[in-house]
């Protein structure tokens, strides 16, 4: 069953474009990874589908429902949880006040909101953190706690821009892991990586980008003997 | 018991004690203190302290909450100052309701000029509420029907009347009732931070756009912070109204209101609740003192001074006074 679907999705930043003719889908419950080499366009991707950035022209549908230009609240207040690349933690807020802001979004109590949040807080394992100040936490801590706060307005449909980028190698395989916690708790996710093995291990599907064109779209092992994909990760083989 | 049911059972707020025993000692003292004869220059400058402490509480609910640097908050004095003097003036209203009026006015217009205003952000937002503060002044000042530059003159009442909150022959009266909307509004304000709107007024002001990533429209939390912070000044205009009992756009509508609702409350600590209380048991008592030594021949001398304190007050200490409160005594609201 689609969850997603996007339909010629551009958008051009002066003559620059970004994001040009892009069509996939996102299957429900399942992981599609999002990869390109650097300015490929997979950050403005998620900020059209998510409403940060106005599209041009195209078609976003979410659960069959018109989300092209809608605002970013509007947007997650859908079901479409995300993070960012450049992290965003409310940084002068504890750890778990920043996951109960996400927790009010379902339920208005605060007693419930806070033992909500609490057990978002203990499923990315930080529980001990909690009241630690945002800004105190390590990257790959605030990497877990967007990913709590963004679990938290209960999305059915989760982007998360690069979990793994930034943070030493010792950290990644947890934050791996917890990408799929995620997945099996039957949330969709599209993600951003630019560590190949990462997007092969997780992804159910793949989304190749560059230069602001998809490039080629399946299983991961078909994006693996894509020649398109090769050529613009490594540069043209043939070249070597 | 695991860590999760450890953490759950916690209390929500980690409530120091040592800070509610402060605050109802000094409430206490501050009821207390016009029973040891207070006379009239005294009650005059407590009066004055609490009402700069609210007017200051207003300013901290946009723009230590919600992050909103506001340069016209006069405006809502004067709004409030003129509704509830209109009101009572010419249909007789009660002044303990015209209040209310005041406030409804002020909120009203805090909704339309905040669906605009609050589109611009950071210090377009500042310069625009600049104006909208002076243009107040100078429609004020032409406006016939509330009495234009001279103003509205509230009609004297023979003797005290509570019913229409005039007191001759005592200033006490003005003390309790502004010390009574002192407590309502730092109350009212402490409720509002502990609030899911206070969470999320938080959220705005530290990253808009991972807020609205939470379902939180970030221009509606601002439009609320801004009403709320309109209904909050508006009473002190209206209070201050029947206090001086003469209402004009120069006084009213003074653009020294809105700056020293910003001065009061970045020297006693912006974003936190106490801060404009401490910023106005200061910087009050520093204007009036000034005001009688310097005289007429140096009318902006406290304003120097200010400055120079404002000045040592940002470069030392950006959090503002309430910093060199013990942190165990003032520890934030949130358990570490």
């Amino acid at each position: 069953m689609k969850i997603l679907t996007v339909e010629n999705l551009s958008r051009a930043f002066g003559g620059i474009k970004a994001n040009e003719d892009i069509s996939f889908e996102a299957e429900k419950g399942k992981v599609l990874g999002v990869i390109g080499p650097n300015g490929a366009g997979k950050s403005t991707l998620f900020d059209l589908i998510t409403g940060y950035t106005k599209p041009d022209n195209g078609k976003i549908l979410f659960e069959n429902k018109n989300i092209f230009g809608l605002k970013p609240d509007k947007i997650s207040s859908l079901g479409v949880g995300r993070t960012f690349q450049k992290l965003k933690p409310f940084a002068d807020q504890t750890l778990l006040e920043n996951v109960m802001i996400g927790a009010f979004v379902k339920e208005n109590n605060i007693k419930k909101a806070r033992d909500n949040a609490l057990e978002i807080i203990e499923f990315v394992d930080l529980i001990e953190k909690r009241h630690h100040f945002a800004r105190e936490l390590s990257t790959g801590q605030r990497k877990r706690l967007e990913m709590a706060r963004a679990m938290a307005i209960k999305p059915k449909l989760l982007l998360m821009d690069e979990v793994t980028g930034g943070v030493d190698q010792k950290t990644i395989p947890g934050l791996v892991e917890l990408i799929k916690k995620m997945r099996n708790l039957g949330v969709t996710i599209i993600t951003i990586e630019h560590n190949i093995n990462i997007i092969m291990e997780i992804s159910d599907s793949i989304l190749a980008l560059d230069q602001g064109k998809k490039i080629a779209f399946g299983s991961p092992k078909e994006i693996q003997n894509n020649k398109k994909v090769i050529d613009a990760y490594l540069g043209t083989v043939d070249a070597a | 018991m695991n860590k999760l049911d450890i953490a759950k059972s916690e209390p929500l707020w980690n409530t120091n004690k040592n800070i509610i025993f402060i605050i109802t000692g000094l409430l206490i003292l501050l009821i207390a203190l016009p029973l040891f004869g207070l006379n009239s220059f005294y009650l005059h400058l407590f009066i004055m302290i609490f009402m700069h402490a609210v007017m200051a509480q207003s300013w901290n609910v946009i723009a230590g909450f919600s992050g909103q640097i506001s340069l016209g908050h006069g405006a809502f004095f004067g709004i409030g100052a003129y509704a509830s003097s209109f009101f009572f003036v010419q249909f007789g209203v009660s002044p303990w309701i015209s209040i209310f009026i005041g406030m409804f006015f002020s909120g009203i217009i805090a909704v339309l000029i905040g669906i605009p205003m609050l589109r611009l952000s950071g210090h377009y937002f500042a310069i625009a509420t600049l104006l909208i503060g002076i243009s107040f002044q100078v429609v004020f000042q032409r406006w016939e029907l509330v009495g234009a530059a001279s103003g509205l003159w509230v009609p004297l009442t023979q003797g005290d009347s509570w019913s229409s909150l005039q007191f001759h022959s005592s200033k006490a009266p003005y003390y309790y009732i502004f010390l009574f909307f002192l407590v309502i509004t730092f109350f009212v304000v402490w409720l509002l931070n502990r609030s899911k709107i206070g969470f999320r007024l938080r959220a705005v002001r530290d990253d808009a756009q991972a807020a609205s990533s939470l379902c939180i429209s970030v221009s509606n939390y601002k439009i609320i912070a801004f009403v709320i912070s309109a209904m909050i000044m508006a009473p002190m205009g209206s209070l201050f109204g029947q206090y001086i009992l003469i209402i004009d756009p120069d006084r009213m509508f003074n653009i020294e209101i809105s700056i020293i609702v910003l001065l009061i409350t970045v020297l006693g600590g912006i974003g936190n609740i106490w801060g404009p209380l401490i910023g106005a048991a200061i910087l009050i008592p520093i204007s009036e003192y000034s005001r009688i030594y310097l005289g007429g021949t140096g009318g902006a001398v406290d304003l120097i001074f200010y400055g120079l304190i404002l000045m040592i007050i940002c470069i030392f200490r950006p959090e503002g006074l309430i910093s060199f409160v013990p942190k165990n005594i003032l520890e934030r609201e949130k358990q570490r």
